[in-house]
């Protein structure tokens, strides 16, 4: 398989550097982007096969970054990469189409097997993640019949494990699945999160302006 | 029967001084309202007496919702108040006082008006209760001069503007009456022809001057709204900077004056929890009674004493009790014990509260150990942990490993 080819959107430039001095052994990046505009212009010419987003920046942010791909007909894979620890952001970035969230404090290697996750077309979440999306789930739903509302207690199950800070594989190990099966339930949660109605949802992405 | 004298306004027809009295004195409302007539009849007196007894006692508290929604509102009161002066004039012309003819209508329409504009300004504050929005029974309890306004009692939410264009619409005409009577005794002194010109003049006047001090004024209003918001975001912005100044300028200089790379990350590590913690509204750690931020304070003390991150998960939340607060001191205990032999992995923290359980989970990535092996003098697990944990009717359950680390595993199940 080939390595993915990589844009890093982030408005601080100390920060792009960092990253891409750690990632560039292992993945190529082929271009950088410190504002919205920027970005749209990079994605559009580079066409990356996936984007590393920053969540907060000027005119927008990740938001308005995947937004903007989206109506030109261009969809790489988004995974956001941020500091931020408030749900709203995190779950407004999902919402709009990232496929998974780290936090900034990553290490090398595991941001460069998130992306090549992602790639592949898994969800990549991190433990905080993972709680937001406990959170948001726990509780009664709004209209229980639909099953986007309600997760799975195997899908509850894999994600209380990513929240302990457990890997995909270490989660496989413990229930006695596959790596693939664990892959399948997070995805589903991913689906689940970008499309269900669920009150406490939609309010958080209705903070960040989110039509949804 | 009531302690004191009180209007009754929830009972009442007009201004409740009859159900106030018949209240007190535990008589019947109709009784005194007679009386109260038959008193008007002579003289007036009755009248009088009621105007002054609205005007003095005050109104009671009295629960308004055993109103029933008669939708006796402001046209009824206003009506009452005309036909009650039309009756003084009338007493009055029968015992020979009088003045002229032309004062009658223009008087009574003057008191209609004015009860149409005070009943709206005097009365009960007509907002409904701002806390139970969507509560169904929020409209039992509306007060009275809200009742014309929404009879049907539309959803809360629509309530408040309908009430307060019935004021406004309500206000309009009393102030439409009270103009009408001005013009109708006008028109009866046979004055108006005087009159209209003085008005011309005087509307010809407002409008040079408007169009004059329209732009001054506009932009009067414009630069005190600017320099409001401007001293609003001045004040924000002084409160941003000393919060700055206490928290990460002090650790800027602190990072500085430090060569111990550990210390620097440490410094770091805990002003960005202090500033995350203040960016996102939560109290300080340390502060709040809450499991949430008493597993952030102890990750916090950890990360602090031995350099090692320390990240925290909460799902739900809850109020410390012993029990919960044992939960914590036992989870500190693991939390330390992970950044001590856990070889400087992070350690994660993750806990759920449910209403049926409570758990959390402390786990490092260290070379792990074999908790039968440990010796019994070594009291950090087996008392701190296992043994805090069962004293509090909790379990703690720990396993270790060399592949996956170590994971204590603490669990409080509600009682019931």
């Amino acid at each position: 398989m080939t390595e993915p080819r990589v844009v890093l959107v982030d408005d601080h430039s100390l920060f792009r550097s960092g990253v891409r001095a750690e990632l560039e052994p292992l993945l190529e990046i082929v271009a950088e982007a410190g504002t919205v505009e920027d970005a749209e212009a990079a994605i559009a010419e580079h066409r990356p096969d996936v984007v590393l987003l920053d969540v907060h920046m000027p005119g927008g942010g990740g938001v308005e970054v995947i937004r903007r791909a989206a109506a030109a007909e261009l969809r790489p894979t988004f995974l956001a990469l941020s500091v931020s620890d408030a749900a709203e952001d995190v779950i407004a970035v999902i919402r709009a189409g990232a496929r998974g969230y780290v936090t900034k404090n990553i290490s090398p290697a595991e941001l460069a097997d998130a992306v090549r996750r992602v790639h592949d077309g898994d969800a990549v979440f991190s433990p905080r993640l993972a709680g937001f999306v406990l959170d948001a789930f726990t509780g009664p739903a709004p209209e229980p019949e639909t099953e986007l509302d309600l997760l799975t207690p195997r899908e509850r199950e894999v994600l209380q494990h990513i929240a302990r800070g457990y890997m995909y594989k270490e989660i496989a190990l413990r229930l006695e699945i596959s790596p693939k099966t664990v892959e399948a339930h997070v995805s589903s949660v991913l689906r689940k999160l970008q499309l269900s109605s669920r009150h406490e949802l939609t309010r958080w992405a209705a903070d960040r302006g989110l039509g949804l | 029967m009531n302690g004191t004298l009180r209007r009754d306004r929830s009972q009442g027809w007009l201004g409740g001084v009859c159900a106030g009295f018949a209240r007190r004195y535990g008589v019947d409302p109709a009784l005194v309202r007679v009386t109260f007539v038959v008193a008007a009849a002579a003289a007036g007196f009755g009248v009088a007496l009621y105007l002054l007894a609205w005007l003095v006692i005050p109104a009671g508290e009295a629960p308004r919702r055993r109103r029933l929604p008669t939708g006796r509102g402001a046209v009824e009161v206003s009506l009452g108040t005309g036909l009650l002066l039309l009756s003084v004039l009338l007493a009055f012309r029968a015992l020979g006082i009088w003045f002229s003819d032309a004062i009658v209508w223009p008087l009574v329409l003057i008191a209609s008006g004015a009860a149409l504009i005070w009943r709206g300004s005097v009365g009960p504050r007509s907002r409904p209760d701002p806390a139970p929005l969507g509560v169904p029974g929020a409209s039992a309890n509306r007060p009275v001069a809200a009742e014309p306004a929404a009879p049907a009692a539309a959803g809360p939410p629509a309530s408040e503007p309908a009430t307060t264009a019935a004021s406004l619409s309500r206000n309009g005409i009393g102030i439409a009456l009270v103009i009408a009577a001005g013009f109708a005794f006008l028109q009866a002194t046979g004055a108006l022809n005087a009159a209209r010109d003085v008005v011309l003049a005087l509307i010809a006047s407002i409008v040079v001057l408007g169009v004059i001090f329209a732009p001054w004024v506009l932009r009067l209003v414009r630069s005190l709204t600017a320099e409001r918001s401007e001293r609003i975001r001045s004040q924000e912005r002084a409160e941003v900077a000393a919060h700055l100044h206490d928290s990460v300028l002090q650790t800027l200089a602190l990072v500085q004056r430090s060569d111990d790379p550990q210390q620097v990350a440490a410094l770091a590590r805990r002003q960005e929890r202090e500033l995350r913690a203040w960016l996102a509204g939560r109290p300080a750690p340390g502060q709040a009674a809450r499991l949430a931020p008493a597993l952030e304070a102890a990750a916090a003390d950890v990360e602090d004493n031995h350099g090692v991150p320390v990240e925290v998960v909460v799902v739900g939340d809850r109020d410390l009790d012993p029990a919960v607060e044992a939960v914590v001191a036992a989870a500190r205990e693991a939390m330390t014990n992970a950044a001590k032999f856990g070889g400087g992995s992070t350690v994660d923290v993750y806990a759920e509260s449910t209403p049926a359980a409570l758990q959390v989970f402390v786990r490092d990535r260290g070379p792990g150990f074999d908790p039968a092996g440990v010796p019994a003098d070594r009291r950090g697990v087996r008392e701190s942990i296992v043994g805090r944990m069962e004293r509090h009717g909790g379990r703690a359950r720990i396993t270790s490993s060399p592949a996956t680390g170590t994971e204590v595993e603490l669990l409080l199940e509600a009682e019931r």
